[in-house]
């Protein structure tokens, strides 16, 4: 719960967490070392100064600071955790959806963990889906379409092999499909985080809720262009967000374009832990203005209300989340009892 | 003149050369980047340039066309010297720079994996954001004077010359919307207007809202990547390394310290 300066009660959802394990021991080869490294210039690059972690804790970090960082000293209610398996970088994986279940297990209520697939398994990721369903329940899945295997350096969301996996999601009921569609890495002759194929697969699944994570930064305008036809495309603010506290007008202007082509009711908070912590993030979108001119420009507004939608009330409404019941559930847990 | 100050002489042009190498996807020069890491000449006039990128995942199309750049101004070095160009920790780095040294063509080098990769198609649509970034940044400068939209859009190169920007940056942007103009419609006439579409249309008045909606999208997009860019190479390969009191290299990483005067050497 985040307790703003006026002393308002906002219900938090944090729509990306992960819970990793980047350590040297883990690290499958050069690749392994080189992604967790990137992730940490990530960190160091955009996070204020108070706020950075030594590396050997950002390479592995314990359950204990996971729950501590999103929900004692964060502002949390609910965090959604993402799987990604990155098993040809690393021996156990980045972070798997077992190893997310477990700390999702120590401390109920808290975690919606989400799975993740390939679609370039054929047969097999259809049997994992249903696996991860029955044992996880689970609600959303995590797409990293740059992610390789074996000759393949990228998928696309509209291959035919990943449309038999999304028929099977729509069936089950997993129903939130979160797209990594970031910054331009490893790609090489394709853009393997070119937005344009959301655009095929929104249209032709239209009862899943396709949130694009990153906003498909730095190809905005094409990302918004998809989103304001497709009513089931979201926005992800992660690694957007912490723009704020480098470059406040510039991620202003990112705002104003997404409150102008998505509307306030698609877009979503993630904090994209452990490259960021959420406290600094809240704090600093509830503090936010948009500068005048700007707002003007687009003709759009950033109000409190506006804010309480992207920092939680959107979330709760993709993962049928009572958020009367939730507060309840959450002040009987021992857990927050016994760190306050 | 000595051998000292001839040395210095070409480095100094070696510098100026690799400054005309822009970092296509950023539209910015690859030494202002910070791309260059080393770039020396030796007594017998050998030149050696060590290149990084912000991460090991960079594109390696960027990269290839960064290095082939790199290549293009080395050539037309005033002494012709024989060089070398190496990238550092990429994860293409070894094909790259063998394939490199050879000469080869960006298709030679990554084979299939290059696939059906047209680099002159690439090269357009990154002159083409060039041009919309160049341009935005100096119509809203000119918006900024006061000028009236009709006033701006009817200028023509005598007129565009003629206008003066206090902020160093704008007149910088300015000489480099110039460039791309000349380069993107090179057979136009004097009295033509200097803001156009990228596809050569005059742009009404009524219209210019709009117009400038579409190229704030493509500065947003490049800023985005500039920046991540910028703050990656920045913290490559530096650890956090906390001491009370003193300024640490976090400081040093976040640009809190003022930076000495570097001795004259």
């Amino acid at each position: 719960m985040y307790r703003t300066p006026e002393g308002k009660d906002i219900f938090v959802v944090d729509g990306h967490t992960h819970f990793w394990d980047g350590s040297p021991e883990n690290q499958k080869n050069i690749h392994g070392k080189q992604f967790v490294e990137c992730f940490y210039a990530y960190h160091t690059a955009l996070s204020p100064k108070e706020q950075l972690w030594e590396k050997s804790k950002f390479e592995k970090y314990s359950a204990d600071d996971l729950y501590r960082d999103l929900f004692i000293d964060g502002p949390d209610d609910v965090a959604i955790i993402q799987s990604t398996y990155l098993k040809d970088f690393y021996k156990n994986g980045f972070n798997t959806i077992e190893r997310n279940a477990e700390v999702a297990k120590r401390y109920p209520e808290r975690f919606i963990v989400n799975g993740s697939f390939d679609p370039r398994d054929g047969e097999k990721a259809l049997e994992y889906i249903h696996y991860m369903k029955e044992t996880y329940d689970i609600k959303g899945v995590k797409m990293y379409t740059a992610e390789w295997n074996g000759d393949s350096k990228g998928w696309k969301l509209n291959d035919p092999r990943a449309y038999k996996c999304f028929e099977l999601c729509e069936k089950l009921g997993i129903k939130n499909v979160h797209v990594h569609k970031g910054p331009t890495i490893i790609p090489l002759n394709k853009d393997a985080f070119d937005v344009h194929d959301v655009d095929y697969a929104a249209t032709d699944f239209q009862n899943l809720n396709w949130i694009v994570e990153h906003c498909g930064l730095p190809r905005l305008d094409d990302f918004c262009w998809i989103a304001v036809q497709e009513t089931n495309v979201y926005a992800g603010l992660a690694v957007a967000l912490p723009f704020i506290h480098s470059r406040p007008r510039y991620f202003a202007e990112v705002m104003a374009e997404l409150l102008f082509w998505c509307g306030p009711d698609k877009i979503l908070f993630g904090s994209d832990y452990a490259i960021w912590t959420p406290r600094w993030l809240v704090e600093r979108l509830w503090a936010m203005e948009l500068p005048e001119d700007i707002a003007r420009e687009r003709g759009v507004e950033l109000t409190p209300e506006i804010k309480e939608k992207i920092l939680g009330l959107n979330a709760a409404r993709l993962y049928d989340i009572n958020i009367e019941a939730k507060k309840k559930a959450l002040a009987s847990s021992p857990f927050s009892i016994a760190a306050e | 003149m000595t051998t000292a100050s001839v040395s210095g002489s070409r480095e100094r042009e070696l510098w100026r050369r690799l400054g005309e190498v822009n970092d296509p996807e950023l539209d910015e020069p690859i030494t202002e980047m910070g791309f260059v890491e080393r770039a020396e000449v030796a007594g017998d006039g050998g030149v050696e340039v060590d290149f990084r990128l912000p991460t090991y995942w960079c594109s390696p199309n960027f990269a290839f066309l960064m290095l082939d750049g790199v290549r293009k101004v080395l050539d037309r070095l005033s002494w012709s010297p024989v060089y070398r160009v190496t990238l550092h920790d990429h994860m293409f780095a070894e094909e790259v720079n063998s394939g490199m040294e050879a000469g080869k063509s960006f298709g030679d080098i990554f084979g299939e994996l290059a696939g059906d990769l047209d680099l002159g198609t690439l090269r357009e649509t990154f002159a083409m954001k060039a041009f919309k970034r160049r341009q935005e940044a100096v119509l809203l400068s000119l918006r900024q004077c006061g000028l009236p939209d009709q006033e701006i859009l009817g200028m023509d190169l005598v007129a565009y010359d003629r206008a003066r920007f206090r902020m160093e940056e704008t007149a910088k942007q300015k000489a480099r919307y110039r460039a791309a103009l000349l380069e993107r419609f090179p057979a136009r006439r004097a009295s033509d207007p200097v803001f156009l579409t990228w596809e050569g249309q005059k742009i009404p008045v009524s219209a210019l809202g709009a117009h400038l909606a579409e190229l704030r999208g493509v500065r947003i997009n490049m800023e985005f990547n500039g920046a991540l860019c910028r703050g990656l190479k920045h913290t490559r390969y530096k650890e956090l390394d906390v001491v009370d009191g003193e300024p640490t290299l976090v400081d040093f990483i976040m640009d809190r310290v003022p930076v000495e005067p570097a001795p004259n050497i």
